[in-house]
């Protein structure tokens, strides 16, 4: 067991993959010569060479078509953008593109891709650099999405991803690259698909991915002095969902709270907390809660950005109003 | 008969023999939504497939894909199932006319947005490279999707990146219903290429032979040094648009001048003069192409409808 960042996590494992099959290799912005726009794939360069660590210009829509073609050709591309923000110039080429080849050639294609690189709200960014985007890309059938809030899952997650026969969307974050946790130094992989409890509990169900899982975390610890016992579930895969996990959960509890730090308005959070309120409607002991970003562009200052965001407090509160008790 | 030259006669004559039946059964409603016909543009997509190596290269298109289809040799009988939707058809029927699919004969698509194809061919190119497999990727699109910034995005990837490409515009010269010198800052397409540090070649699309001559040069250049290469097929389409389309952009008498140098009566008048296509043998020839179609025609009429239970396969692997 060693001690990573959450960057070195997806670092060691982009070179683990490539190592194991040489159809894996890696392109986008600033991925070579610079070592990474955040530094994940440090040293793949010189290891690799300029043919499977392949700068591109800052052309999205292009690089990402390309890396759709290679993969329908046969090859497997990690395709790495300098944020999500981004990614929406490429987004023609990942909904109509990677999402639909398989089924509108009858099964004939596959798009074995992964695109990766940070998402939702950093610091002092504004509007455009700071926005959590996961909604757009869940919407889309034929996607897989996946947002690992840990190094261990940054690590097993991207792995799986790199093996999946479908394209996957990965979501990281600017914020997240220097979270430090512990990894097992074995190889190991996480499915796609499967939730995990980062806290049990039996009062009350937290729904939580990628960044928020900490304040979510720090919530539990000030509801568990206050008596709640919150259970965390880290949903780590967007979709496909793990429902199962969810629904037993809430079962239990008979109260849920999702948490997610993308505007509310259609999104993977509200779909989830319909999901929830549907499959869980015996169960429930109060309305289901979200806690979601603010329904407004991301300001630069950075009190107002703060309170854009879910945080500690509003999710504390939350739980406490599903348990109709005073904060 | 002239061997070499009568395989291209028939393939055009396929693609010609073919459109018009799917423009009579779509008339029927035998075929829905957006059915774009190639009829007038076959010398381009003929004499291009005509110098490809099908063992090891691909092509990639837009949505007017029969004529490519059918070039490449994909079972007319399957696409005319896919037009119909059946179960049968070259995507299983759930692509439809846009999306023809059938990697055997080297075809990755059939793309419904303008220009999309146009990434995803270079990354195909992208895997020739990557495996050095002797192959070259050859990239159709129209003169309306040459505008798109996902075109000049890849003219730039695949020069930096020295991908054995060749970019094929096919400027039938109504991008839907707005004639392209309203809409082009450049009269010549194949100039562009120069900005791109490419060889630029125009042809002319009513001329198979012309076709064939710009093609293989630039497929040549694409596979011996890794430099991609622009085409321009001047051309025309002889229908609307799509089905859909009353045509009250152009006149009648427009088409019909193009019709005087319609590719397939030019190369059939050629090889009479020549002595090389007797009555008997063009004849015998369109029967063989009416067979085809009428084949096609009565294989998708007898096709099952997709299973209800299709509808959720082939959206994931396994």
């Amino acid at each position: 067991m060693s001690i990573i960042t959450y960057r070195e996590a997806l670092g060691r494992a982009l070179d683990e993959e490539m190592a194991r099959d040489r159809r894996v290799f890696l392109m986008g912005e600033e991925v070579g010569e610079y070592d990474g726009a955040y530094k994940v794939s440090k040293g793949l360069l010189a290891k690799y060479g300029p043919e499977r660590v392949r700068d591109t210009p800052i052309a999205e829509l292009g690089f990402t078509g390309a890396g759709i073609g290679a993969a329908i050709a046969g090859l497997r591309p990690v395709v790495e953008w300098m944020t999500h923000n981004f990614a929406l110039l490429a987004m023609d080429q990942v909904v109509n593109g990677a999402a639909k080849m398989r089924y509108m050639s009858g099964g004939k294609l596959s798009v074995p891709i992964v695109f990766r690189g940070p998402n939702g709200p950093a610091e002092y960014l504004a509007s455009q650099h700071s926005q959590a985007l996961a909604s757009y890309w869940v919407h889309a059938p034929g996607l897989k999405v996946v947002a690992p809030a840990t190094p261990a899952d940054a690590y097993g997650l991207l792995k799986s991803a790199i093996r999946d026969d479908d394209p996957v969307v990965f979501l990281e974050n600017e914020l997240m690259y220097a979270w430090k946790g512990e990894v097992p130094d074995e190889e190991f992989l996480v499915p796609i698909g499967k939730a995990n409890v980062a806290r049990p509990g039996k009062d009350a169900t937290i729904l939580v991915f990628a960044k928020p899982l900490l304040a979510a975390l720090e919530a539990a610890d000030h509801l568990a002095a206050k008596g709640v016992e919150a259970e965390v579930i880290d949903l780590r895969s967007l979709r496909p969902l793990d429902e199962a996990a969810v629904y037993e959960s809430v079962a239990r509890t008979g109260r849920c709270v999702v948490v997610d730090e993308s505007w509310p308005v259609a999104s993977m959070g509200s779909y989830v907390a319909y999901l929830v309120s549907r499959a869980c409607f015996d169960a429930l002991d109060a309305p289901v809660a979200l806690v979601s970003g603010e329904d407004v562009p991301m300001p630069y200052n950075h009190a107002l950005e703060l309170a854009a965001q879910p945080s500690a407090a509003k999710i504390e509160a939350a739980v406490l109003g599903a348990l109709y008790r005073e904060a | 008969m002239d061997e070499r030259l009568g395989v291209l006669l028939e393939s055009m004559q396929l693609i010609r023999s073919f459109e018009d039946r799917a423009g009579m059964m779509y008339g029927l409603r035998k075929i829905g939504g957006f059915c774009h016909l190639y009829s007038g543009q076959e010398a381009v997509a003929v004499g291009a497939v005509s110098v490809l190596d099908l063992e090891r290269d691909y092509l990639l298109t837009g949505y007017r894909d029969h004529g490519h289809a059918l070039a490449l040799g994909v079972d007319p009988r399957a696409i005319m199932a896919e037009l119909y939707g059946k179960a049968t058809g070259v995507s299983r029927g759930k692509g439809g006319s846009m999306h023809l699919f059938d990697p055997a004969s080297r075809l990755l698509g059939g793309n419904g947005i303008v220009g999309e194809q146009i990434p995803i061919a270079t990354g195909v190119a992208l895997e020739q490279a990557y495996d050095h497999s002797g192959g070259v990727t050859l990239c159709f699109f129209g003169d309306g999707a040459f505008h798109q910034g996902a075109l000049h995005e890849s003219l730039n990837l695949a020069k930096v990146w020295s991908l054995p490409i060749v970019y094929v515009v096919e400027n039938n010269q109504w991008g839907m219903g707005t004639n392209w010198r309203r809409v082009s800052a450049e009269e010549d397409f194949s100039r562009t290429a120069q900005a791109y540090g490419m060889v630029g070649r125009s042809c002319d699309g009513m001329d198979v032979a012309d076709v064939q001559g710009s093609v293989r040069e630039a497929i040549q250049s694409a596979r011996e040094r890794g430099e991609p290469g622009l085409v321009e097929a001047r051309t025309y389409r002889y229908k609307g648009h799509s089905m859909s389309d009353p045509q009250k952009y152009r006149s009648r008498e427009d088409i019909e001048e193009y019709r005087k140098r319609d590719p397939i009566a030019a190369l059939k008048g050629r090889m009479e003069d020549a002595g090389t296509l007797s009555q008997a043998e063009w004849e015998e020839l369109m029967a063989r192409v009416e067979a085809k179609v009428e084949a096609a025609v009565a294989f998708a009429e007898s096709s099952a409808e997709p299973a209800p239970g299709e509808l959720y396969t082939d959206v994931y692997a396994g």
